[in-house]
């Protein structure tokens, strides 16, 4: 049974690092009041930029931070665009996913087809050695682990900090926020930015560890699944790991179920993981009064006041 | 007065047509290749791209080429051919199968372009067909994977279940019992010729089921890398992806289209074009395996010979008996598929694992 469960679970783990870390970013922005749907673009910029940089200098360390920091710098894009000159977000959102790969596709041109030093896997010296634990939770690279760090700081902040309670109070009303004293338009500045730098390290996960290359939109949806995810977990960090792992499996099912001999069409196993999305999705917005309950009040609403 | 001038400026008017034409016999034959990925996919498209480059060093400015990257199988690659048509391309390569009924409807409409696509079936006066046996190196992979493999467990990452794909699954698994009869075979399709992340995952979920050597009929080199990283061999796919995994690629099927190019684009120069179908393998050079590495010298050996083998003819590769998964003969002991046969083939042979779809 172990030789059979212990490497899905590793395959799944992996499958649901670069879900968790760009939902992480995007939930902290999110929950402070601003919808960012340009997730995929960031990715691919984070992608490319890490790949690139990883090849040029050798170091996967310098391409990592390459990676947060092209995510760091979209997201800016869109901050200055959607909260001080106050555009609507989904458009901006959107027209950032669109600048995102096209961008990537163009500075990428010439990285396709070329390999990039890989993160190396962590191996720690009784942890990685136990039974079944061993290998599926302490053999990974280090941004596995680093996303289930994050995840965890974001939820004791949110949940625990004198931080969270602003950053929730900017979220569920910005006016009220504004009359305390609160800077909204700097707080969400830096949530929007955080959500970057995720998205960003999310990339880099894609092109330096899940699949060593650059390839041209090789995230593949993956910041859509991570903008969906948000609202499946209904803002909440725990339901976000959850809901990860789900689509993580889900997205790796749909091949594996293949290799197993099922005879299940090819093009509907690929289709899975999006019809899972839109299952998932229909059921979650049945319960309307769920939905109302966690979502931040102000979510995707202009800040008019001054800042 | 008026009339003698009107006259002279009618005859230059008439004479600049000539001028035009002559003009152009001079030009060089403009040569078009569209692609189904970017030319640095470092599998499929790059070893077109190689060979269009080939055909650009031998021909130097007596042709100009054009090519046009990561166009979709659908109607958008219609209108490239006919943009490429329209723009005076007089030979167009149309490098992969889905383009076919686009090819049709863009050669109907331009009769005096010579088209040429690559595995595809359907033919008319203005377009050939050509092709690579890819099975045959299929074969080879598959008789040094049952060599290799300790589990006579192979994977292999496929992309959609068309009768080409379908050959290399028989193949590879043929070459694999013929040197270990017990040997099986599992294998994903990804519904798509290049998706890296895909690729990777594929090659994971048969490695997690326990296959050993990894093998692929997608384009790029992730398939490769999963195994690296589970520490099992692959085999690399249309070309040496060896620096990707030097520890892991055991050897490369290499697509060679460079000599068929320049015969081809030599034959509009001399203008004796016609319509063709090539169907090529090693004994055409069109096809080649890169070189072993990672394995005992006797399977290398074995490997080498089994080239030689199939090079020669000696070895047909779909020869019967063979059986289906269902256990029925499908061909006789003794009788060869031919290549209708082949190129219809939509069954699987016994010991491969899961169902066509």
């Amino acid at each position: 049974m172990n030789e059979i469960l212990v490497p899905f679970l590793i395959s799944v783990m992996a499958a649901a690092t670069p879900l968790l870390l760009a939902a992480t970013g995007e939930l902290v922005a999110e929950r402070v009041g601003v919808l960012n749907l340009g997730v995929e673009g960031m990715m691919l910029a984070g992608a490319i930029a890490a790949f690139a940089t990883a090849n040029v200098t050798g170091v996967t360390v310098l391409g990592v931070l390459a990676g947060l920091g092209a995510g760091i710098a979209l997201a800016l894009l869109f901050a200055v665009i959607s909260l001080t000159l106050q555009a609507n977000q989904t458009a901006t959102g959107l027209a950032l996913t669109i600048f995102g790969r096209g961008f990537s596709a163009l500075v990428g041109a010439g990285y396709v087809g070329i390999p990039a030093p890989q993160l190396p896997k962590i191996h720690l010296p009784v942890l990685s050695d136990l039974p079944f634990l061993g290998p599926v939770l302490f053999q990974h690279d280090v941004l596995v682990y680093l996303a289930l760090a994050i995840l965890a700081a974001v939820a004791w902040c949110i949940r625990s900090t004198h931080m969270g309670l602003i950053l929730r109070a900017v979220g569920d009303s910005h006016d009220a926020a504004h009359a305390l004293g609160y800077a909204v338009v700097p707080i969400r500045y830096g949530a929007v930015l955080f959500g970057g730098a995720m998205a960003g390290l999310a990339g880099a996960y894609m092109s330096l560890s899940y699949t060593p290359m650059w390839a041209q939109d090789m995230t593949a949806g993956r910041g859509w699944v991570a903008v969906a995810l948000v609202t499946f977990s209904a803002w909440r960090p725990f339901w976000l790991l959850i809901g990860a792992w789900f689509f993580g499996a889900l997205m790796y099912m749909s091949l594996y179920v293949q290799a197993l001999g099922v005879a299940v069409p090819s093009a509907l196993l690929s289709a899975l993981p999006y019809i899972g999305t839109v299952v998932v999705l229909v059921l979650i917005s049945r319960d309307a009064r769920r939905i109302r309950l966690h979502r931040p009040a102000m979510l995707g609403l202009r800040f008019q006041g001054r800042a | 007065m008026l009339r003698r001038n009107f006259t002279r400026l009618a005859a230059s008017a008439l004479a600049l047509p000539a001028i035009g034409r002559s003009a152009l016999a001079a030009d060089p034959l403009k040569v078009g290749f569209i692609y189904l990925g970017p030319v640095g996919d470092f599998g499929w498209t790059y070893q077109h791209d190689i060979a269009r480059q080939a055909a650009v060093a031998k021909f130097g400015d007596k042709i100009k080429t054009t090519f046009v990257e990561n166009v979709a199988e659908g109607p958008d690659s219609e209108k490239v051919l006919n943009d490429l048509a329209n723009q005076g391309h007089k030979l167009i390569f149309a490098t992969s199968f889905g383009y076919m009924n686009y090819v049709l409807a863009s050669a109907k409409k331009h009769p005096n372009v010579f088209y040429e696509h690559a595995t595809g079936y359907k033919r008319a006066a203005n377009i050939s067909t050509y092709n690579i046996r890819f099975y045959q190196a299929r074969y080879v992979q598959g008789v040094i994977a049952g060599k290799l493999s300790k589990a006579g467990l192979a994977g292999y990452v496929g992309s959609v279940p068309v009768p080409e794909v379908v050959q290399g699954l028989n193949a590879f698994m043929l070459g694999m019992q013929s040197v270990n009869p017990k040997a099986r075979m599992k294998f994903v399709l990804i519904n798509s010729w290049y998706d890296p992340p895909k690729e990777g995952d594929a090659a994971k979920a048969l490695i997690d089921q326990g296959c050993d050597i990894i093998t692929q009929h997608t384009d790029s080199p992730a398939p490769l890398q999963a195994a690296a990283s589970r520490g099992v061999k692959a085999f690399g796919q249309s070309t040496d992806m060896a620096k990707f995994a030097a520890d892991t690629q055991l050897s490369a099927s290499t697509d060679i289209w460079g000599p068929y190019y320049i015969n081809r684009i030599q034959e509009v120069l001399d203008k004796t074009w016609k319509s063709t179908d090539i169907w090529g393998g090693f004994a055409e050079g069109m096809l080649a395996m890169s070189p072993f590495h990672n394995m005992p010298d006797d399977v290398a050996a074995l490997g080498n010979q089994t080239i030689a083998d199939v090079k020669s003819g000696k070895n047909k590769v779909f020869v019967g008996p063979l059986t289906d998964q269902s256990g029925a003969v499908k061909v006789a002991a003794g009788t060869t598929m031919d290549d209708g046969a082949l190129n219809g083939m939509q069954w699987l042979v016994k010991g491969i694992e899961g169902k066509l779809s």
